[in-house]
């Protein structure tokens, strides 16, 4: 080895390390806060220096924080559930059978996903209101079709897209119509892609800020993103930082644990709309 | 001799036609719960989000349809004082309105630039074989997996003016020499949201150029290496061209979102002239103060502007969004 190669070596290691650092730090350091209370929180260090666990006693016997857990494991279930439902027999149509116009209709589900969501704000604001959905867990589920349909759909399809020709050739020689095709043909072998795609629709309703900001006011309604951010004190200078963090943790763990057992599949489904081709 | 071969060959392909027909009415069906799903919670919102800009609809009038309709007043409209002054008024003549188009695309093409060139980094570093790879993409997905509000709260904290690591660090090496009220000073309030937009956004941007990276195969780089070509040109030559679709369309997402960012600027730096951008504008209109009219003018002007890029884009690069060229 030359000298030059063990040098470059070396700053590549460097660059690994500080990567990692940068990507890890701030979590670690959210963890590390909310075991601290009183003036201990307010010192800033940088390796574990007491582990109290009031803060999370504070945040858990805090009967609104758990409901608004409760209320976002409903919302983001049943928005997941009526996506993969009404995507999966789209995505057949889209991915299967050739029809004018698909190439603009995908082009469209597409657009639809990234849409400003303010774009649609007040119009549905009327629109729950209209349907007397306002300051309910339905009003959440009906607007976050707007973003987790469209996802669904798109990896959806080009899921299907990839799945062999002979198989389905075979189905219609023996006669089976597209309804058998797509639940007794495909579906087994889309299971992994479901769940992929599933938890990543999960993940973004589970996150979703603006329309649960918007479309909830009660404080037992609201879901976890809202309780977090409007968690205040008394006054502004009393931010309850060491609560705060330990909210925050306790709703970022499980989805880090679910993002890290499924990050193979996490990937490839979030690469599956674009990158191809 | 022919007839015998045509004939079943006939009825085959309009067995073939039959068929045709049958998938793409079943197609149909398939499509309509979804289409119309899509209708009533995207396009006609939309249209009605369209319709109030037009209108002088406050909290009050909204959902009783006492608002009445007033044109492009909302947009831009003059007046003629007594004393010859023409007044202009409207979200086109608003000063506020420009500073939060001018934040928005100041911190979108700020943002997506330096995650591109960061997430292009990251993504050539877990391209390279080396121990502990696997370890460092799964540690590069934790900002990722963090909620948004979670990371505006964590961050928030650690940028804190009197308590915040982030000044006790930098006061540490030396680099300042008082603390920065980061989150609150007009001009650092910036920097503290594109630090936090670029450490949540670059793992996403990382990871979609990774897949477009590995598409690239193996020997073109071998054989580089045995013609005798530096790095540095392998990469401009061959390994930017061929990532260039992946490139394009991590682009085109990341740009989209970073033109409607909204709940990070809500929560990180609240009430900042420095960073309130067109989808926060527009939401204290339409929440805070109850202006449907302006507030959905506003975000109408947003949808345009998206629109505008989306258009250019796809036309500029070509992109093949669909895949059906592949």
């Amino acid at each position: 080895m030359t000298a030059s190669s063990i040098f470059w070596n070396v700053m590549f290691y460097i660059g690994v390390a500080l990567i990692v650092l940068v990507a890890v730090f701030p979590f670690y350091y959210a963890v590390l806060s909310s075991f601290e209370t009183g003036t201990q929180l307010f010192i800033p260090n940088y390796l574990p220096q007491s582990f109290d666990l009031s803060n999370y006693t504070s945040v858990l016997t805090a009967r609104s924080f758990g409901r608004s857990v409760l209320n976002s494991v409903f919302v983001a279930s049943v928005t997941v559930i009526a996506a993969l439902f009404l995507a999966v027999t789209a995505s057949y149509a889209l991915a299967r059978v050739r029809f004018r116009g698909r190439g603009l209709l995908l082009m469209t589900i597409l657009a639809v996903s990234m849409f400003p969501q303010i774009a649609v704000l007040s119009g549905l604001f009327e629109l729950i209101n209209w349907l007397g959905l306002y300051n309910t867990p339905w009003s959440l589920i009906l607007s976050y079709t707007i973003f987790t349909l469209p996802f669904t759909v798109w990896v959806l399809t080009t899921f299907m897209r990839d799945l062999p020709v002979e198989i389905e050739e075979a189905a219609i020689v023996d006669g089976a119509s597209p309804w058998i095709i797509i639940s007794r043909v495909f579906l087994p072998l889309l299971w992994p892609a479901l769940v992929t795609t599933g938890l990543l629709a999960f993940i973004g309703a589970w996150n979703e800020f603006l329309f649960a900001l918007t479309f909830t006011v009660d404080e037992s309604r609201r879901t976890v993103p809202v309780a977090i951010a409007l968690l205040s004190g008394a006054s502004v200078q009393e931010i309850p930082w060491g609560p705060i963090m330990a909210a925050s943790v306790l709703v970022t763990v499980p989805l880090i644990v679910l993002v890290l057992i499924f990050q193979r599949k996490i990937v490839a489904g979030l690469t599956a709309g674009g990158v191809k081709g | 001799m022919t007839t015998t071969v045509t004939a079943p060959g006939l009825r085959a392909a309009r067995q073939e036609t039959g068929l045709q027909q049958q998938r793409a009415r079943a197609a149909f069906w398939f499509l309509a719960p979804m289409l119309l799903m899509l209708f009533f919670v995207a396009a006609w919102p939309l249209f009605r989000s369209i319709m109030f800009s037009f209108t002088d609809a406050t909290a009050n009038t909204i959902f009783n349809g006492q608002s009445e309709w007033v044109g492009f007043d909302n947009y831009l409209t003059w007046r003629v004082r007594d004393n010859g002054d023409i007044r202009w008024r409207g979200v086109l003549a608003d000063p506020d309105w420009w500073n939060a188009v001018w934040n928005t695309v100041r911190f979108a093409f700020v943002s997506v630039t330096l995650e591109t060139v960061l997430g292009l980094l990251v993504a050539l570093v877990l391209n390279a074989e080396f121990k502990g790879r696997g370890f460092v993409r799964a540690a590069i997905l934790i900002p990722w997996a963090i909620p948004t509000i979670v990371s505006a709260r964590m961050w928030g904290w650690m940028l804190n003016d009197q308590f915040g690591i982030i000044n006790d660090l930098l006061l540490q090496l030396n680099l300042i020499d008082s603390p920065i009220a980061w989150t609150a000073r007009p001009d650092t309030a910036m920097i503290a949201v594109l630090i936090v937009d670029i450490w949540k956004t670059t793992p996403f941007m990382a990871l979609l150029m990774l897949a477009g990276l590995q598409m690239i195969p193996r020997d073109m780089y071998e054989s580089a290496k045995i013609d005798g070509i530096h790095p540095v040109k392998v990469f401009f030559r061959v390994t930017l061209p061929l990532l260039r679709p992946a490139l394009m369309v991590a682009v085109i997402f990341r740009l989209l979102d970073a033109l409607r960012i909204f709940d990070l600027i809500y929560v990180l730096t609240p009430r900042s002239e420095g960073t309130v951008t067109m989808s926060v504008l527009s939401y204290l209109n339409l929440q805070q103060f109850g202006d449907y009219g302006e507030g959905s003018a506003q975000s109408t002007l947003l949808f345009l502007i998206i629109a505008v890029f989306v258009v250019l884009y796809i036309w500029l690069g070509r992109v093949d969004l669909s895949g059906e060229r592949s």
